[in-house]
């Protein structure tokens, strides 16, 4: 992975050594910190994560199953004019994939223009087709979305991955800027950054701003967790902790009177929006896996019946399904009539044959994901595999072509981290967090960048190693 | 509130509280051990049986070792009980209730059991057993204390006092049972030097050995120690102290909830036995007796609570 001939857009420093605006405040105050200090304050760091609990869990390995995503303390800056443009583009992008999901659950005019393949949807394991003829509350599909988007030079945004089901991460967004705070507190009295600290508040706003139809008085939000041993857990329990709502599990709630109740203390409440942070599959044994203790056996037909709100919306998958992903573009201009802001990154169907074959002929310039996978797991990244990897993976993509896209290796922008006493580029990507209710759309300015520690990787994701960083929007 | 959270806390709460004092028993234990040198064998047996871990203990050792034992005790993960067992269900406990609980008291457990996941990584060597044993006890009143600073008094530190008391009822009472049983087969052995090198033992298991002093001048009797450890509202362990307090917290949640449960009347009428007992009277009746009711009692008490309260599914 590593190219040492490849020139990449650093945000910080332009050409040889020039600090760019947004970055000039900080350097200055970077100029005057003792190196030591700064890696005790990292160290600090570390533990004050640790105490506080803020980990995740890692699948498949018995020991250590909790680990903190490394945090680094250079955050990433963008100035105020190149987020109120990015803004706006995810904006148009999620109005429009609302749009997308009202328009197949229900009149499917897009399939019916041809703009996107009819096949596409109904094959697609993504496709509920539970959700067919009905309108969530507040016509919402994508409650919470969480954009990624690449940079590629200092005009050149892409959107990554549209993560419209039950993004993560928003906890880290949120701790980060506690953390950077905490640590250097005159920084920010230096520098004007907008503050993330609303979202909590916008993200209990918005949920109650789609109150169903059976909710009255004061809606009642409560947070769906698979449970303690869930990768994403802790950021469970924050998220209900930040809002001060319950947070329940499958086997705290059950229909009573045609209403979703948990079980309290006193007996059985009822809760009128719930945001689960379990995948569709699991959420309902009766209409969906009936396997599944996650669930709500029952929740479905409560949900059609106007008894309660699932935020994000059964179905909503369909919107950030990696091949759908490829229509993006289009999808944008259909519902919005307007061309999308934000760049797609170019796409090989690999269901396609001439796709498949430039796929195989190219495999080690590109990045191939599966279609339906998440957090790096099941990706190949070309060019760095060995020989037997590339040929590994060429069989599977030759056996189940349809399971994958693939993409050309961008060449992401860099960010420096804090390491050994200075400062060293590494690879970056940005998840910026987007709140939608019948209101409009909310995006809080910043979101959680992620940071591949290692020199010269392209991967980001904390599964694979990756850190985050507190991410500013300066205000200007 | 939550049905699961309410048990969550009340778990958290009777975890953290057995794990205390499992770590006093083996205090307790160690003492012994050192200051005696004959049949020690015994007494490790007999604290492995007051901290109701024989049948587990049984099935992996073979004798009654203060090395094995207090291993046992103290960190195998074998021993659901166990100090380093009861560190983690009870940080698992209060994951759970994350939500309802102060930043305070969660990092208090949280940071809990990171110490003593790492203090009992590996077996602890008799020189460093004291130095091991203040570090859990510590930081269990570091919780309690973040418990007692931070929280607000609602139902959420009623359930959370709840699982301490009813957790620290059982203790004592097993610990004067097994007493009972080894060292007082007939009131006439009373007052034998013997029995109160083993009385002082039971007493250091709860922390009171200096408070019963203080109180009672050094008239070491049988009767006079099992009153203060039955009777004794004074004494933070003593059954009566605790079941008090059940009633006061369960008192304090029929206010709050403006309903009387069925666990109301019974914690009452646990009270109500208490109070209306004497030393001189138990002794006559049975103390085994006594305990063995006073055990059962106490658990059927905690069931209810788990029904009335609904805990669970």
């Amino acid at each position: 992975m590593m190219d040492k001939n490849k020139q990449f857009f650093d945000e910080m420093v332009a050409g040889t050594d020039t600090v760019t605006d947004p970055y000039i405040g900080y350097n200055k105050w970077f100029a005057e910190q003792d190196p030591d200090h700064l890696t005790r304050k990292s160290q600090e760091a570390e533990t004050f994560f640790r105490r506080s609990g803020i980990t995740f869990n890692v699948y498949g390995q018995a020991e250590a199953q909790e680990r903190l995503i490394p945090f680094d303390l250079v955050p990433r800056i963008i100035a105020e004019r190149e987020w109120a443009k990015l803004s706006k583009g995810i904006a148009q992008r999620v109005t429009a994939i609302n749009a997308f999901l009202h328009d197949v659950y229900n009149r499917q005019e897009i399939l019916r223009a041809g703009v996107v393949p009819y096949e596409l949807i109904a094959k697609n394991d993504a496709f509920l087709p539970q959700m067919m003829g009905f309108s969530p509350p507040g016509k919402v599909y994508t409650h919470i979305v969480g954009t990624d988007i690449v940079r590629t030079g200092p005009d050149d945004f892409f959107v990554l991955e549209d993560n419209a089901r039950t993004p993560s991460g928003v906890s880290y967004m949120l701790e980060n800027r506690e953390t950077m705070l905490q640590m250097f507190p005159e920084l920010f009295s230096r520098v004007r950054v907008k503050p993330v600290s609303t979202y909590p508040d916008s993200l209990h706003r918005a949920l109650c701003d789609c109150a169903p139809p059976a909710c009255t008085g004061k809606p009642r939000v409560a947070v769906l967790t698979p449970g303690i041993h869930n990768s994403a857990y802790f950021e469970h329990s924050f998220l209900a902790d930040q809002m001060g709502v319950e947070l329940v599990e499958g086997h705290d709630l059950r229909v009573v009177d045609g209403r979703i109740a948990m079980r309290t203390t006193l007996g059985y409440e009822y809760v009128d929006v719930l945001y689960r942070r379990i995948d569709d599959e699991y959420l309902d044994p009766l209409n969906f896996n009936p396997d599944s203790m996650l669930g709500v056996p029952g929740i479905m037909d409560i949900y059609r019946a106007g008894g309660i709100t699932i935020a994000n919306a059964p179905g909503a998958g369909i919107a950030d399904d990696k091949a759908i992903y490829s229509y993006m573009p289009e999808i944008v201009e259909f519902y919005t009539g307007e061309k999308a802001i934000l760049k797609n990154v170019e796409t090989y169907r690999c269901a396609e044959p001439d796709a498949l074959k430039y796929t195989l002929d190219n495999l080690k310039d590109l990045v191939v994901k599966e279609v339906h996978g998440s957090g790096g797991y099941g990706m190949l990244v070309g060019p760095a595999a060995s020989k037997q990897e590339l040929e590994d993976f060429a069989a599977k993509l030759r056996a189940r072509p349809a399971n994958y896209i693939a993409q050309p290796t961008l060449s992401l922008s860099t960010v420096p981290i804090f390491t050994n006493s200075e400062l060293a580029p590494r690879h970056v990507d940005l998840r910026p967090y987007v709140l939608v209710s019948p209101k409009g759309i909310n995006i809080t300015p910043g979101g959680l960048t992620r940071v591949a520690l290692t020199e010269g990787s392209l991967v980001v994701n904390s599964s694979q190693g990756g850190g985050t960083k507190d991410t500013w929007v300066l205000e200007e | 509130m939550l049905g699961k959270t309410a048990g969550g806390l009340y778990w958290m709460f009777r975890l953290l509280e057995r794990g205390e004092n499992t770590a006093r028993m083996v205090e307790a234990g160690f003492r012994m051990a050192l200051t005696r040198s004959t049949d020690s064998e015994t007494e490790w047996k007999s604290v492995v049986t007051t901290s109701g871990v024989r049948a587990g203990y049984d099935a992996i050792h073979d004798q009654y070792t203060a090395k094995e034992v207090i291993d046992y005790l103290l960190r195998d993960t074998r021993n659901p009980s166990s100090v380093l067992s009861v560190s983690k269900s009870a940080r698992d406990n209060a994951r759970l209730v994350r939500t309802a609980l102060t930043t305070e008291v969660w990092e208090a457990v949280n940071e809990n059991w990171m110490v003593l996941t790492d203090l009992l990584k590996d077996t602890i060597q008799e020189k460093d057993l004291p130095a091991a044993l203040a570090t859990i006890r510590q930081h269990s009143a570091l919780v309690r204390g973040a418990l007692h600073g931070t929280m607000l008094r609602n139902d959420i530190y009623d359930f959370s006092r709840l699982g301490t008391f009813i957790e620290r009822a059982d203790n004592t009472a097993r610990i004067i049972d097994v007493k009972y049983y080894t060292l007082l087969p007939s009131v006439n052995f009373v007052g034998s030097s013997l029995d109160n090198v083993q009385w002082e033992t039971v007493l250091r298991s709860v922390s009171a050995h200096r408070s019963f002093r203080w109180l009672n001048q050094g008239d070491m009797t049988a009767s006079a120690i099992a009153d203060f450890l039955i009777l004794d509202r004074r004494l933070p362990r003593s059954l009566a102290f605790c079941i008090s307090q059940v009633v006061d917290q369960l008192d304090a949640l029929s206010d709050d909830y403006k309903v009387t449960l069925p666990c109301n009347e019974m914690a009452r009428k646990l009270d109500q036995g208490m109070k209306s007992r004497d030393i001189g009277g138990i002794f006559e009746d049975g103390l085994h007796e006594f305990i063995s009711t006073f055990i059962g009692k106490n658990n059927a008490l905690a069931m209810q609570i788990e029904t009335d309260f609904r805990f669970n599914k």
